[in-house]
């Protein structure tokens, strides 16, 4: 019993798995709350395609010396923008000026650090993601961007709601769609950045997606997803973390794949909906 | 806006209080006409069957009048108000099939969703879109699911719905707004006997109560048979007007073309969807 509260404890015995767990955890409920629109509404493409675009920003703030989070902040928001316009006005399809842009937008990131003499590691810790080297200044940058996400879903969760589920209604009532959507844009660009330091550029779509759509596969309501879809991502860093303490693996890596084994779990052994409970559930005649 | 011949004071009184005017209006996608010129108007306390078939512009003309579809030129008035302003008035039920039955919401969530924006005759604040559900709206949206026989099914995921209760589920929210208009997308597509029964009930009800419905349908007995008013519609409008007059042979064969075979029986004429049903 002393050796698994032994084994238990150690990890957070050092201060900076301790801020690990706190920004995964906070990376955990913000991207649960996104994420659940991103499931719904399939944006899944567009969460990694702002994560991506944001390393223009890194690149831009590392060589200006300025503030990478607000380099990424910056460059992700702009991207969204660009992308629904071009999306809405040009005549190409919404996934094709996701992929333009998106992949332009991290291009010039690398053109921007090809010129730098030395690649730091501070700077390919975000495109891999380095949750124990978050630093307190880190930790206070994610618990406000975080605020602000989840104040603003919290707002205008209803307008949120409607535009996701009939988008036509709620412009016949009156609900401003286009300033919605813009706006659930914009909050997913904040998101992918508040999740960029925990896992990493290229791994930011899974915080989004994997863990709401776990939740989606359990519940059936939005904010049931939501609630559940945090507590699947809070257990993923967790036991992510514990992996990659005891395993020296990649902590990034381990949370993300943990919540993928979670969702093949819920896949699998859904009451409702899985894939083996449907082998022992009789079909309803008639 | 499209000039109209020199109105007379009658006609302008009337265009003041219709609770829907539609002037001359053309409308499309890209260079596809889907509208041509189509002008009627509508009285309180009527029932009107817009009948046309698939592509006559049905689901344009509705979207026109709730301004989600600009007309190229026209106008549409609701109790002499643009549509942006007027569709506060309106409850909208789209077809079924364009909504998202996997969506997890319940039906009171939906049905709920009908109070939200702009509603009618309230003080300022409960205009806001961005108000807050309150008791009110809670007791609103029990009785509209009441009235569509919907009350023991509130909490249940729309997922689970069948098609019937899927369709009384939209027109409990467009009921949600407390409109003086409803305009309908094919509500009874689909329906059995009983609940096409239930719904045409509810539909004379609303009317006697003075609302206005515009109601989509392949159904033209059913038109025939409970609705005061019919409008034909294939792009231009072919007739309007009570349905024991407008449905002749020759007016059904302009809305239809080919794709009706007319049925003499008992000198009336029935008429059945090719390849429809």
């Amino acid at each position: 019993m002393t050796d698994l509260w032994q084994f238990l404890r150690e990890p957070f015995q050092f201060a900076f798995m301790q801020r690990a767990l706190l920004a995964t955890l906070m990376v955990s409920v913000v991207s649960a709350c996104i994420g659940t629109f991103v499931v719904l509404k399939g944006l899944a493409f567009i969460g990694d395609a702002l994560a991506h675009a944001s390393f223009a920003g890194v690149a831009a703030a590392f060589v200006m010396g300025g503030n990478i989070y607000l380099g990424a902040l910056i460059a992700a928001l702009v991207t969204a923008l660009a992308i629904a316009l071009v999306g809405s006005r040009a005549r190409v399809s919404f996934d094709t000026a996701i992929g333009i842009l998106f992949v332009g937008a991290f291009a010039l990131g690398i053109l921007i650090i090809s010129r730098q003499a030395n690649y730091t590691v501070d700077l390919f810790s975000f495109v891999f993601g380095n949750v124990l080297g978050v630093g307190r200044d880190d930790l206070l940058l994610i618990a406000l961007m975080g605020l602000v996400v989840l104040l603003m879903v919290a707002l205008f969760y209803r307008q949120l709601l409607f535009t996701a589920y009939d988008p036509t209604m709620a412009a016949a009532s009156g609900v401003p769609v286009g300033l919605v959507q813009y706006g659930l844009l914009a909050m997913l660009g904040v998101s992918t950045v508040v999740a960029l330091k925990a896992v990493g550029i290229v791994l930011v779509v899974a915080m989004l997606v994997t863990p709401a759509a776990t939740a989606s596969l359990l519940v059936r309501r939005v904010h049931y997803i939501m609630a559940l879809g945090a507590v699947v991502g809070a257990v993923s860093s967790v036991v992510g973390l514990y992996v990659s303490y005891y395993a020296e693996v990649a902590s990034g890596a381990a949370i993300v794949l943990t919540a993928t084994v979670l969702f093949l779990l819920a896949f699998l052994f859904s009451p409702r909906r899985g894939l083996v409970t449907a082998l022992w559930t009789p079909v309803p005649g008639g | 806006m499209e000039e109209v011949a020199a109105p007379s004071l009658q006609l302008r009184v009337e265009a003041e209080e219709a609770p829907v005017q539609v002037r001359g209006v053309w409308a499309g996608y890209d260079s596809h006409v889907a509208l041509e010129d189509v002008s009627f108007s509508l009285e309180r306390g009527s029932l009107v069957g817009l009948v046309g078939p698939n592509g006559s512009g049905k689901s344009t003309i509705l979207k026109v009048m709730l301004g989600l579809h600009r007309p190229w030129r026209g106008s549409v008035r609701l109790f002499g108000e643009g549509p942006a302003a007027g569709r506060r008035r309106v409850g909208y039920a789209p077809q079924s099939e364009l909504v998202d039955w996997s969506f997890p919401v319940t039906v009171e969530d939906v049905v709920g969703m009908g109070r939200i924006g702009r509603l009618p005759g309230r003080a300022a604040v409960r205009a806001s879109p961005w108000r807050r559900p309150d008791p009110e709206d809670r007791r609103i949206v029990g009785r509209c699911l009441e009235r569509v026989r919907l009350g023991s099914l509130a909490k249940r995921p729309i997922g689970e719905l069948s098609g019937g209760e899927q369709r009384r589920m939209l027109i409990a929210r467009a009921l949600a707004r407390e409109p003086e208009i409803l305009l309908l997308d094919e509500p009874m597509a689909g329906l059995d006997a009983a609940s096409q029964h239930d719904v045409l009930h509810l539909f004379e009800g609303l009317r006697d109560e003075g609302k206005t419905l515009l109601v989509a349908t392949h159904d033209l007995s059913c038109v025939a048979g409970c609705f005061n008013l019919a409008l034909l519609l294939n792009r231009r409008l072919v007739a309007f007007g009570p349905p024991s007059q407008v449905f002749t042979r020759d007016n059904l064969n302009a809305t239809y073309e080919a794709h009706l075979i007319f049925l003499p029986f008992e000198g009336a004429v029935y008429a059945r969807h090719h390849g429809h049903d």
